[in-house]
């Protein structure tokens, strides 16, 4: 909530300083005009029109925006897309193959219903995947860490535990 | 087609009103015990799952219109001020910057549903909104904002509720001769006489139960985007209800309804907080309207948790009277609700209180408080969470002063009629939930087993079984609408206006369609969340978006069912009455002949399509309908820390027939979850020197993670419920979380061995009784 009248009149930057940046996002080159200030969320979402990233908190608090940059789990709200020149990112939109076949992790997630609304489901799915990259056999007190930086007010916590379990090969 | 119009009642959130339903034609019978049933009733995966795990569903904050603007708002950092001035010339200088609306540009806009300016003069709490800014990106509308210079005028305020309601305090709003909500507060409900009951009575207990704030913190925050053509207004709204946006936003513009077009496909929650448009909407469609541009206005996540609703807080006062044996001779619960500056209604946390049990004695007095703080919205079973908590743990507490088992005590006040309407239920098996749910969290034995659970290394920890009961609608009612078409190639398009907001919504209705059409799930495709071009649907609150538009969909199936094989008939020579969709094709029901698609059919009619409608019809006269149900909970408190964890929860609830019980067992785990969150965690904090929210956000305002998450037992009773509607269903958002706090409150209580005073149980409040 911005408060007015603490700030003195010249507070408010003028011009802001734009940077090219190169991001390679979903296997294709990009290379945008961005403020330097810019989150990866917003070059993703604004930029490059990519939406399936979605903004639920702006602060780091929700996961709700979660890509994988280089593979790994990251906030992109909490990234700047400066920082991420060169880099290679994938959202949601670059999951499943160009012929439409679903990720392992996508579809244990329409099997085991690990997802209400939805909002948060994004950034579940990748949460996941970087988890079974780095561990394909996850315990559940691994996938319950790992998991545990987003949020989801549905509740949809004991599908997401199932399908994890799925994944790493736990009998149901 | 003959129309009739038919008086019925609709009970939502507790509250009763009389409801005209216009009938066209019949509903079928409904589907009984009997009912051989192919595809509802079957665990089924969501039909737009697909959408949601590939980013490819798009939520109000994915709309992105050429040319639309992105906006943000300045708030008041005051409890209680009046706005003097608004210099926006530096902001509106600023590169990227097309407007800022505010007071004194943009005072004409009026929301409807509080008959008030949205950019009022007086700003009743910090969070008001004071300016709105309209820019090209969003880092461009945040400087815009702070550099708008705006005069406030500070005024006296009041945020604690008991406070609010002495003589002296200041006025929340200075137009209103008290904080009363209205002149009807406060407002009391009697039935015998308790001051008697309580003479009469051999034990009495008193208990003062507090109950937090809780923000809802749906995933996506509220909002719209909008668009107008010169025309039309189109509004894509984050809400529960687009009938509602609709409605609101033609009023606040001046628009024909057949000018505003309000659309929602998919949504990131609402839990009762996305009634309406919300002055959010309001503001996108006035701005797009004015600036002739599409506007997207989402709210940041702390605005979200100061202006657009919470759960509100009470202070409960209860006072129970029993004889020896048990029979209760008194109820009475004193409420105070903390429900905010702009409120126009009060949460149903006597519900339970007058109905639950058996007692001749009862008496409610609710005293609705207005206070400095944001408008409270309702939040899944308002009120019936917090009354149910109290009232729980108040009949432990007698139970206790009896030397009673809590269930005990329970089952010997159990009301067979509903005692106020002087009805019988429908049907009611709590008795059942009761008997299911001890035997599986194994109640027979609790305090053995309390006694020898390991105490751990310090010797601190604890073990604690308790439970409480749930009683909530359900049943929904009309009027609610849906149309079936039947296209050449013998696939189904169902047309609704109903919202998805994340239930399932949209795969049950689709079920259902296929079930009564014999087609298989795959043909049939299920149309939502679009006023222009979907039938009329309530909102989808209250748990009556299953109960309402089920049956409403099942007509119009059935109906286009009947209409094809009529067709069928003609183009076989054979009556219609002798022919069946079974699985997409034509049978002969004596021969069991197949006699090839039903779509081999259709597409001889040169494009002709089956068109039928169907309508929720009215609800059952003279029975209460209702959910009932129970849970059971395990926990360990450490006594050393105060850290409450929850190991285990048993569920049984009634909600009639289960017509998908994959997307059921989800509603009931995420109720649960949100109802663990809300006894142990959640709770808005108010600065009371300055009365702002100190953590409206989603760091220090604490929902449950999945580490949180207990072992949670899902008892099914799934069997229609006749009375309910054609499907013998009843809705299930409210029924999982009613219960669960009251049963952890009970579970704790017993772990302590003392009575809890309120919730969240935080550490600190569990450190607190334990001096
Ligand atoms: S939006 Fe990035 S963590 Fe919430
Ligand atoms: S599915 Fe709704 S927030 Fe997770």
């Amino acid at each position: 909530m911005p408060n007015a009248p603490s700030q003195s009149p010249d507070a408010a930057p003028t011009a802001a300083p734009h940077r090219t940046v190169h991001l390679t996002v979903n296997g294709i080159a990009h290379e945008i005009e961005v403020e330097t200030r810019r989150t990866l969320l917003d070059a993703l979402r604004a930029d490059l029109h990519l939406t399936g990233a979605k903004p639920g908190c702006g602060m780091g608090d929700c996961g709700a925006c979660t890509v994988l940059i280089e593979g790994e789990a990251v906030y992109s709200c909490l990234t700047l897309a400066v920082a991420c020149e060169g880099r290679a990112i994938t959202t949601i939109e670059g999951l499943s193959s160009s012929d439409g076949e679903l990720d392992p992790v996508q579809s244990a997630f329409i099997a085991h219903d690990a997802l209400q609304c939805g909002f948060c489901t994004p950034g579940q799915v990748l949460a996941m995947k970087a988890l079974l990259a780095r561990n394909p056999h996850p315990s559940d007190d691994e996938i319950a860490r790992a998991m545990s930086g987003n949020l989801c007010r549905c509740g949809a916590y004991p599908k997401i535990l199932a399908a994890g379990r799925a994944l790493a090969g736990h009998p149901s | 087609m003959p129309v009739r119009i038919i008086t019925t009642h609709l009970e939502f959130e507790g509250r009763v009103s009389e409801q005209r339903v216009v009938m066209e034609g019949d509903e079928p019978p409904v589907w009984g015990e009997d009912a051989e049933l192919r595809i509802v009733g079957k665990p089924t995966p969501r039909v737009d799952g697909r959408e949601r795990v590939t980013g490819g569903a798009t939520y109000t904050y994915d709309i992105q219109l050429p040319g639309q603007l992105t906006a943000a708002a300045l708030r008041s950092p005051h409890a209680h001020a009046r706005v003097t001035r608004v210099d926006a010339s530096r902001a509106e200088a600023m590169p990227g910057v097309r407007a800022v609306l505010h007071r004194f540009n943009a005072g004409d806009l009026i929301d409807p549903n509080r008959d008030r300016s949205v950019f009022a003069e007086e700003l009743p709490y910090a969070g008001a909104i004071v300016a709105l800014v309209l820019a090209d990106t969003r880092e461009q509308a945040a400087d815009a904002c702070a550099a708008v210079m705006v005069e406030y005028e500070t005024l006296p305020f009041v945020v604690d509720p008991e406070a609010a309601l002495q003589p002296e305090a200041p006025r929340v709003l200075s137009d209103r001769p008290h904080n009363k909500l209205n002149d009807e507060y406060p407002q009391t409900y009697q039935r015998g006489d308790v001051d008697a009951g309580i003479r009469e009575a051999e034990v009495t207990v008193e208990a003062r139960f507090e109950t937090p704030a809780a923000m809802h913190n749906s995933m996506e925050t509220h909002g719209a985007t909008a668009q107008w053509d010169g025309r039309t207004l189109t509004i894509y709204s984050s809400t529960q209800d687009i009938f509602g946006v609709r409605r609101a936003v033609a009023k606040a513009l001046g628009l024909h309804q057949n000018q505003v077009r309000a659309i929602k496909q998919y949504m990131g929650g609402g839990f009762g907080s996305k009634f309406g448009p919300h002055e959010s909407g309001l503001l996108a469609a006035y701005a797009a309207h004015r600036l002739g541009r599409p506007v997207q206005y989402m709210l940041s996540r702390e605005d979200e948790n100061v202006a657009a609703g919470h759960r509100s807080a009470t202070i409960q006062h209860f006072r129970l009277g029993a004889q020896r044996d048990g029979t209760l001779t008194a109820i009475e619960q004193r409420t105070v609700g903390n429900l905010g500056a702009l409120a126009g209604w009060f949460p149903a946390t006597a519900m339970a209180t007058k109905e639950l049990y058996q007692c001749a004695n009862v008496r409610t007095i609710d005293e609705g408080a207005r206070t400095n703080l944001g408008p409270f919205a309702a939040f899944r079973a308002p009120g019936v969470v917090e009354g149910i908590a109290a009232m729980e743990t108040a009949v432990d507490q007698l139970a206790a002063a009896l030397g009673m088992d809590p269930l005990e005590l329970r089952l010997k006040n159990y009301a067979e009629r509903h005692q106020d309407m002087q009805r019988p239920y429908a049907r009611k098996l709590l008795r059942e939930a009761y008997e299911i749910g001890a035997e599986r969290i194994g109640w027979a034995t609790r305090d053995a087993e309390a006694r020898r659970y390991p105490k751990g290394r310090d010797g601190t920890l604890r073990r604690g079984v308790g439970m409480a009961s749930q009683l909530w609608g359900g049943d929904g009612g009309p009027p609610a609408q849906a149309q079936a078409k039947l296209l050449p190639d013998g696939t189904a398009v169902i047309i609704t206006g109903t919202q998805d907001i994340g239930t399932g919504t949209r795969t049950v209705l689709a079920q259902i369609a296929a079930e009564e059409l014999g087609l298989p799930l795959e043909a049939v495709r299920v149309e939502l969340g679009d006023t222009e071009f979907g039938l009329y649907s309530p909102p989808s609150g209250g748990s009556m978006t299953l109960a309402s538009m089920g049956p409403a969909v099942r007509m119009a199936a059935a109906e286009a069912r009947k209409d094809a094989l009529e067709i069928v008939g003609h183009l076989v020579e054979a009556p219609a009455d002798a022919l069946d969709i079974r699985d997409g094709g034509i049978v002969n029901r004596e021969t069991g002949r197949e006699m090839g698609t039903l779509g081999s059919y259709l597409e001889q009619l040169d494009g002709h399509e089956v068109t039928a409608k169907g309508m929720r019809g009215p609800n059952a006269e003279n029975v209460t309908v209702r959910t009932f149900g129970a849970q059971f909970a395990e926990v360990e408190v450490d006594l050393g820390t105060g850290q409450v964890r929850v190991r285990r929860i048993v569920a049984v609830h009634d909600c009639g027939r289960i017509v998908n019980p994959l997307t059921f067992s989800s509603q009931i785990e995420g109720g649960i979850i949100q109802g663990l969150g809300f006894a142990l965690m959640e709770q808005r904090v108010v600065d009371q020197r300055f009365g702002t929210v100190m953590n409206a956000n989603l760091e220090q305002f604490h929902i449950p993670t999945i580490r949180d998450v207990p072992e949670i037992d899902i008892v099914l009773l799934d069997r229609p419920n006749t009375y309910a509607n054609t499907l013998g269903a009843l809705g299930a958002g409210e029924p999982p979380i009613i219960p669960t706090p009251g049963a952890i409150a009970n579970a704790v209580a017993h772990a302590i061995g003392r009575p809890v005073s309120g919730l969240p149980l935080t550490p600190d409040r569990i450190l607190d009784l334990l001096k």
